[in-house]
């Protein structure tokens, strides 16, 4: 088996006219690593479903091709694709039991009942829905719906596993605990999981590679915390987690002048010459408020929004720009609405971004 | 806190007490209807069925299980004794053959037809229906009529397979359970259809997609997903053609012509030249009792179906 388990080379996918149609993938190029969980993530309508799609053979590209396991698979049916997809809706078959549904793969693929039945236990144990193996899909939550609908596209071990937003549909506590066990299937089953997400906190907590797509490209590919601490460009650090942007311009190799003035340090690409007007990016963590005279910028507080364990300081700079601070709830003695506080930046916490259009 | 819960039914049931006795009242016209319109009529045959013959028409009131008898059995007019009554065995079997060859021809033709309707987008579709329903406007009389000019010896078919040169002779289709059989199909199409388009409609094409990514093809995907969710569908449109095909009339009349006769014109013969009510009668029963049979069959599959979600 080769490293790359899929390839998208170069896909571009226009519905419609390919003048003037609407350009739903513009372009597309990544490589997926055997046995690794890759996530595609990016906000609705940016054309992650459509890649998956492509990928298990519902679509077929405009341009480019899919490559598996260094084969072309760009035209074959999916009935003819090792790869099996987990549906957002689940797709259960309503007439079959979740034993029926689980085996359906087996059993198209020819294989024995006996070993079908194996399977199938083995499967169902793995998604802990051994017990209701005769039951049928409307007789259950829609949380085992959702792992009979992993156990049954796990059983037939394909060689990549589709999972479209699998989660989406189940309240916060049991999509964090699906969370944890989507990890551990993938972990003990070794299947390269292509993972579709617009939750960003997903992403960051399952991924081994992340995908931020936006408006039918790719914008980066990495791990979870490069993406997170070297976003490539404005919308990257704006998608994940959050971000406050800031007007500075170029000082020298690794300094920015701030709009009041004052020099701070800054990671930023090379080439950028001293004078050019860039946006700096900080997160809101990286920002410590301090007594006004300390801080390299100032400002009146705006807004103090508390929630539980922490609280987000809106300050604005007077001119014009507004930062969010995140203050842990001890330490917010001397806050207060209409205050006036200073600013300082942790290490490493200012960052060049690329404008994106 | 059991007591609560008691009071708690009690006011669910009163409450369902008074919902049925108000569904009760409101339905009271379509029962009363139902009960002059067709009990009556029905008692008034079951009785009859029970009677002599009169010499010309009607019946003379004197109990008897003759036209039952008769159903099945003839007594030789020359020496009395009792045999199986081969024409009525063979005007059954052809009826009931027919009309099975009319539900299977109808769901052959009808299963793509309303796939076909299904999948196309909300205006077309409404095309396509309407399309499909243009024929109940017309008489059933003036469509069996066109049907019988259209197959007849010196008709469009046979002279189109001569053109062609398919055949040298003209065919003859007309009077012959051939030509009934295309005339109930005609008929019974659209009956066919619109469950099935119902059922197709209602079929989430996501699960169609997921059998083909679990290794489905084609023909797997429908003989093991579709078909056995539209199954209801089936069920219902050869019920609805199976049914009126049974007892048809005019279209045997028509096409089949004067031999060929299905239960409804056998049924007919005894009302006009027959002169035999009761036997009419019991016939008339008894084919009730066949389509009650068909209609609890059915009753019994769509029951036995599944839990859907
Ligand atoms: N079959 C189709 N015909 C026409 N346009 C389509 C089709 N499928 C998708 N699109 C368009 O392509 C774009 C990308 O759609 P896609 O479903 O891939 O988005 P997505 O990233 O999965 O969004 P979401 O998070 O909302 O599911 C959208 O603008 C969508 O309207
Ligand atoms: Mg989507």
């Amino acid at each position: 088996m080769s490293d790359v388990a899929v390839s998208a080379q170069s896909i571009t996918k226009i519905f419609g006219p390919t003048e003037g149609g609407l350009r739903a993938l513009d372009d597309v190029s990544v490589d997926i690593r055997t046995n690794e969980f890759f996530t595609l993530l990016g906000p609705s309508g940016c054309g992650k479903t459509t890649l998956l799609r492509m990928i298990a053979g519902f679509e077929t590209p405009t341009f480019g091709s899919i490559i598996l396991d260094g084969k072309d698979i760009t035209t074959d049916p999916p009935f003819r694709r090792p790869v099996n997809t987990v549906f957002q809706s689940y797709a259960l078959f309503p007439h079959l039991t979740v034993a029926q549904n689980v085996g359906f793969g087996l059993e198209m693929r020819g294989k024995q009942k006996s070993e079908i039945g194996a399977a199938v236990a083995e499967v169902l144990a793995l998604v802990r829905m051994e017990q209701m193996a005769e039951r049928y899909p409307s007789q259950l939550s829609g949380g085992q719906q959702q792992r009979v609908a992993l156990a049954r596209a796990l059983a037939p071990r394909p060689s990549v596993l589709l999972l479209d937003e699998p989660l989406s549909a189940l309240d916060l506590k049991l999509r964090k605990q699906m969370q944890i066990e989507l990890k551990r299937m993938q972990l003990e089953t070794g299947i390269t999981f292509i993972f579709v997400t617009h939750d960003q906190e997903e992403a960051l907590t399952m991924s081994d590679r992340i995908a931020v797509m936006s408006a039918g490209r790719i914008l980066q590919i990495g791990a979870p915390r490069e993406i997170y601490n070297a976003p490539a460009n404005r919308f990257v650090a704006d998608f994940i987690g959050e971000s406050n942007f800031l007007p500075a311009e170029v000082e020298g190799p690794a300094a920015v002048k701030l709009g009041n003035g004052a020099s701070a340090p800054a990671a930023m690409p090379d080439g950028l010459g001293a004078g050019t007007r860039v946006t700096v990016a900080v997160r809101p963590e990286q920002i410590d408020v301090c007594p006004e005279a300390e801080g390299i910028l100032s400002g009146t507080i705006a807004e103090l929004v508390y929630f539980g364990t922490d609280m987000h300081a809106h300050i604005d700079l007077g001119d014009g720009a507004t930062l969010v601070a995140r203050v842990t709830a001890r330490s917010d003695a001397g806050l207060e609405k209409g205050g006036r506080t200073g600013i300082r930046f942790a290490t490493g916490a200012l960052r060049v971004v690329e404008e994106t259009a | 806190m059991s007591e609560a819960s008691g009071s708690l039914r009690t006011l669910e049931a009163d409450a369902a007490a008074r919902r049925i006795r108000r569904n009760w009242l409101l339905s009271l016209p379509a029962l009363a209807l139902l009960l002059v319109g067709a009990s009556g009529p029905l008692l008034i045959v079951l009785v009859y069925s029970f009677l002599k013959p009169g010499d010309f028409s009607g019946v003379i009131w004197e109990p008897t299980f003759n036209a039952w008898f008769q159903i099945l059995f003839s007594r030789d007019i020359f020496d009395d004794t009792i045999g199986l009554a081969d024409a009525h065995l063979t005007i059954f079997w052809r009826s009931v053959r027919l009309s099975l060859s009319t539900t299977l021809i109808t769901l052959l033709l009808g299963l793509p037809t309303a796939y076909f309707i299904a999948t196309r987008s909300g205006r077309q579709r409404m095309f396509w229906l309407f399309l499909i329903t243009i024929p109940f406007w017309t008489n059933l009389l003036i469509r069996t009529f066109a049907i019988l000019e259209m197959l007849r010896n010196e008709g469009i078919v046979n002279n189109a397979l001569i053109d062609l040169g398919v055949i040298t002779e003209p065919l003859q289709i007309l009077y012959t359970d051939t030509a009934v059989l295309i005339g109930m199909s005609y008929v019974y199409l659209p009956l066919m259809v619109l469950p099935l388009y119902a059922a197709i409609e209602r079929l989430d094409f996501r699960l169609v997609e997921a059998g083909y990514d679990l290794y489905a093809n084609r023909v797997q995907v429908f003989r093991r997903i579709i078909l056995p969710i539209i199954k209801p569908g089936i069920v219902a449109g050869s019920i609805l053609v199976f049914v009126p095909s049974l007892g048809a009339y005019v279209t045997p009349r028509v096409l089949g012509g004067g031999k060929n006769m299905m239960i409804g014109n056998f049924i007919e013969l005894q009302f006009g030249q027959g002169r035999n009510w009761p036997l009419g009668a019991s016939l008339s029963i008894l084919l009730l009792f066949i389509v009650m049979a068909a209609l609890l069959l059915y009753v019994r599959a769509s029951s036995r179906e599944e839990p859907h979600g």
